[in-house]
């Protein structure tokens, strides 16, 4: 009956589908699940290609990696909820502490890999349109009447955290410590902010393909990154007077790699971020290196002096900063309304 | 000056001639601007860097498996709507039982149903922090959530009414004399349905399932907000565009658009074939697709 | 005494085995997951829901949903209409053609149909090219959203139509015009009045679409809060948040407004058959 010969057609294709799914997953022998934080897309695609070749020299075997990009509050808690990551590779301790407050990674992640757990550094600085036609120098400008401020939201957002830490940093040094000033200055940045992105892509998406805003308060890499991309002709790097040292994290997600006996794969994921072939990588896509001597120095003139604080010194530490100001009923939530 | 003529153009249930090549010319270059231009957009952006640029995006493995992943859950979801559709079709078209109206309009409920509440409603029954989500996971340890199961769910819940909405009205029309008739010469019921009923609805069947199929492979909402987007395990080939469009290399734009011409092509075999079935199987058809 | 039967008798097997998987599936993959969404919502406090309500990035993202569904579903009204009439009516070249491209916001993927119409309109795009140097930015403003649901709207209102238009029986316009009625006087007054459920059905459908619609429009919305974003965005954002409250608040509420589409559909449907006959 032509019917059933149909049928059986039917069936055919979907079995040769379905086959060609599994053997889509069968044909890495291994895999790893690297989840982080938004602009760092360009970074480990270069990344996982050089590691899955580091990885088959090593051991000759293949490996699949699969890395996750967003705002990385949204990314801690898509990971608290289950998304099945393996290494997390995170702009912040906070975030990570997040992590182990759900019992995902142990407590002393910092120690586990050299430079407490953080290979590369970033900081903060200004995106302005060719020619600044505003003018902006420095963070007191970004409170001008006339000004519009791009920046994603630090709830979800870990660059925008960095962001406000480094927005409050300066009025704070400025004013001679008045916390108080700091918080209505930064309360006042965000009166000039028209849109909060999830995450750092987001924002710069916002403000180089929307044309939104009069300056990107801008990762550096993200920075340089689109300066390269649409050229000098189009925007240009403004670099405060002050700004914070972005000390990123990486750590390894004890429970999911050891229900899946990853931990082996994840550590060595996570340490050959350290080898000069990947600090090289860093230096690249615009993020600065831990190690500044393996590198290139031509690749080094990238990156402005600038003042950089510390988190550490300033704000405690995340494990204070992050309740102080993001959690729940935050500094954040009080100078802010989101709905 | 020939009066027939003139009497002819200005029949009194037609337009003037010039109205009708206005309104003809009006409706073609609407067409144009609002669906032919996009389309041939996504093919010229894709080809803007050269055939070789396009070509190299189906290299990159994150781009294969969004395709593999893509089949994967359309070889899933469309035969699990297709069995329902058929059973639906069934028990409504066949039988007379009150609620029927009300059953039909709960079946074509999801269509109204917006994409992005499609997944969210699936992420708070079965996410893993709710009871049946964290019985799946630490039981049997399935995770639904940020994996292809709940990508599949969601496919399966926006393409939920295309195959049954296709048979019923058809089967309501052909009435239940065929099968009668098949069941009073001693054919078993899975007898009639095989040789009576499906040859009857083989034509309608298969519409829904180009349709149901098409929008299986294309669907973006639904899975974007439950995929949790691990690129290489839980990307389709509309988040994988997504996730291309939003890098900033030049040559992830390219790639975007290369995917995109995929879905494209894909969009234009499934309007060809139907073009085809409503004209060669216009009588074996759902009214509504009738032939035109 | 005769047993009250569910449904009339017939001679047909399997009944329980197709309705009983019918109602199982449905309830499975449709019924319980939207029972859930709004039990999730019932777990707010009326205080918490009403901040939602009235929160001004919710209102803002409620009018621009609605008020671009509404304007992109006239605008296919009177594009549906032409279409269909010049399909139905006239005999010209490449007619089947232009016939079968209609369904194409069916079959293309609204991701696929979101990125080429940001290329187009975007300022440096085939389209947006034309208009910026009179100072229209098309993408990433309002009127981008409003191109986006145009184009996923477009085929309902045809494709309602048609076939009503296709089975009007040509001898009531023959005898409007025998009785002296001008083209124009027969098309408003004898025509349209029996287009007008199967508008009306096209029109919901296509608004109902244009509410819920995400993947075309994210891409040439601006996604700006309280001026460029729309409601499913909105959820997104929130669900980004994970404040799931305020994401099934939003999802209730819009949900809701669907039922209440497709309330409205069928009440027409079932008012022009009592009218019409079928329609």
């Amino acid at each position: 009956m032509t019917v059933n010969r149909r049928i059986l057609v039917l069936s055919a294709v979907v079995g040769v589908a379905m086959s060609l799914g599994a053997s889509g997953s069968a044909l890495a022998q291994d895999s790893l699940n690297n989840v982080s934080y938004d602009p760092t897309r360009e970074l480990y695609r270069e990344y996982s290609d050089h590691f899955a070749k580091v990885w088959k020299e090593k051991t000759g075997r293949t490996v699949a990696i699969s890395n996750s990009h967003g705002g990385s509050g949204a990314q801690v808690r898509s990971v608290n909820e289950g998304v099945p990551a393996d290494v997390v590779t995170f702009p912040l301790e906070g975030d990570i502490l997040g992590i182990q407050a759900a019992g995902l990674i142990e407590p002393g992640w910092q120690s586990e890999f050299p430079a407490q757990s953080s290979p590369y550094t970033s900081t903060i600085v200004f995106l302005v349109r060719a020619g600044n036609p505003k003018g902006i120098k420095d963070w007191d400008d970004l409170i001008r009447q006339d000004v519009q401020v791009i920046t994603p939201n630090p709830k979800t957002s870990g660059g925008a955290r960095w962001n406000y830490l480094a927005a409050w940093a300066y009025e704070l040094e400025r004013s001679g410590g008045d916390e108080q000033k700091a918080r209505d200055f930064v309360a006042e940045i965000y009166k000039h902010v028209p849109v909060l992105d999830t995450g750092a892509r987001g924002s710069t998406n916002t403000f180089v393909q929307n044309k939104v805003g009069d300056v990107l308060i801008a990762w550096e890499n993200e920075a340089l990154l689109s300066v390269k991309e649409f050229g000098a002709a189009e925007y240009e790097i403004v670099v405060p007077s002050v700004s914070i040292l972005a000390e990123v994290k990486v750590a390894i997600v004890d429970k999911n790699v050891d229900a899946n006996g990853k931990r082996e794969l994840a550590h060595a994921f996570l340490e050959e971020l350290y080898s000069p072939e990947s600090q090289q990588i860093f230096a690249r896509n615009f993020y600065r290196p831990l190690y500044p001597d393996q590198v290139d120095p031509e690749a080094l003139k990238a990156f402005p002096e600038l003042k950089l604080v510390k988190v550490g010194d300033v704000f405690g530490g995340w494990e204070k900063a992050q309740p102080t100001h993001f959690d729940e009923g935050g500094v954040f939530d009080q100078i802010y309304s989101n709905d | 000056m020939s009066k027939g003529v003139f009497k002819k153009s200005v029949s009194p249930v037609t337009e003037p001639p010039a109205v009708r090549y206005l309104l003809i010319g009006l409706s073609i270059l609407v067409l144009a601007v609002f669906l032919v231009l996009p389309l041939v957009t996504v093919f010229v952006q894709a080809l803007q860097m050269g055939l070789w640029q396009a070509l190299a995006t189906f290299s990159d493995p994150d781009a294969i498996s969004a395709i593999l992943l893509t089949l994967l859950v359309a070889a899933i979801a469309v035969p699990c709507n297709l069995v329902f559709g058929i059973a639906a079709a069934w028990a409504i078209a066949k039988y007379r039982f009150p609620g029927r109206s009300f059953l039909i309009t709960l079946i074509d409920l999801p269509f109204s149903v917006s994409p992005v509440v499609a997944g969210l409603v699936y992420i708070l029954l079965l996410g893993p922090f709710t009871p049946v989500g964290a019985w799946f996971l630490q039981d049997f340890g399935v995770r639904i959530i940020f994996a292809v199961p709940g990508i599949v769910l969601a496919t399966i819940f926006v393409t939920f009414p295309f195959i049954a909405r296709e048979l019923i009205p058809l089967m309501q029309d052909q009435g239940t004399g065929d099968e009668e008739a098949a069941l009073s010469l001693g054919a078993s019921g899975w007898q009639t349905f095989w040789h009576v009923t499906l040859p009857n609805v083989k034509w309608a069947l298969l519409y829904g399932v180009l349709l149901c199929n098409a929008r299986a492979m294309g669907e973006f909402g639904a899975v974007a907000v439950i995929s949790g987007k691990l690129r290489g395990e839980t990307v389709t080939m509309p988040l994988q565009i997504e996730l291309y469009y939003q890098e900033f290399r030049a040559l992830a734009q390219v790639s975007a658009f290369s995917l995109a011409a995929v879905l494209a092509g894909l969009a234009l075999v499934t309007l060809v074939l139907k073009s085809w079935l409503e004209w060669r199987y216009a009588d074996q058809l759902a009214a509504g697709n009738r032939g035109h | 005494m005769t047993r009250i039967r569910f449904r009339e008798p017939s001679i047909i097997p399997g009944f329980r085995l197709t309705f009983g998987f019918t109602i199982l599936y449905l309830f499975l993959i449709v019924i319980v997951p939207i029972v859930g969404l709004y039990m999730k919502t019932f777990e707010l406090d009326w205080p918490s829901f009403w901040r939602i309500l009235t929160g001004s990035r919710f209102q803002a993202a409620l009018k621009l949903s609605f008020g671009a569904s509404l304007l992109a579903a006239l605008f296919n009204v009177v594009i549906g209409l032409l279409i269909a009439w010049v399909i139905v009516r006239y005999r010209f070249f490449a007619r089947r053609l232009v016939d079968a491209i209609i369904d194409l916001p069916f079959a293309l993927p609204t991701a696929v149909a979101g990125i080429a119409l940001t290329a187009l309109y975007v300022p440096q795009g085939w389209i947006g090219r034309l208009f910026s140097p009179y100072g229209i930015t098309i993408a990433y403003t309002p009127l981008g959203i409003w191109i986006a649901l145009v184009f996923i709207g477009l085929p309902f209102v045809v494709r309602t139509v048609q076939p009503v238009l296709e089975d009007f029986n040509a001898e009531v316009e023959e005898a409007a015009a025998t009785l002296g009625a001008s083209r124009l006087t027969t098309i408003v007054r004898v025509i349209l009045p029996a287009l007008l459920p199967a508008i009306l059905t096209g029109f919901s459908l296509a608004f109902a679409r244009a509410v819920g619609e995400y993947g075309s429009v994210i891409f040439i919305a601006g996604n700006i809060p309280r001026q460029t974003e729309i409601l499913p965005l909105l959820i997104v954002f929130r669900l980004e948040e994970r404040d799931y409250a305020a994401a099934s608040a939003i999802a209730a509420i819009m949900l809701t407004v669907s039922f209440l589409i497709l309330l409205l559909v069928n009440l027409i449907q079932s008012w022009s058959n009592r009218r019409f006959g079928n329609v």
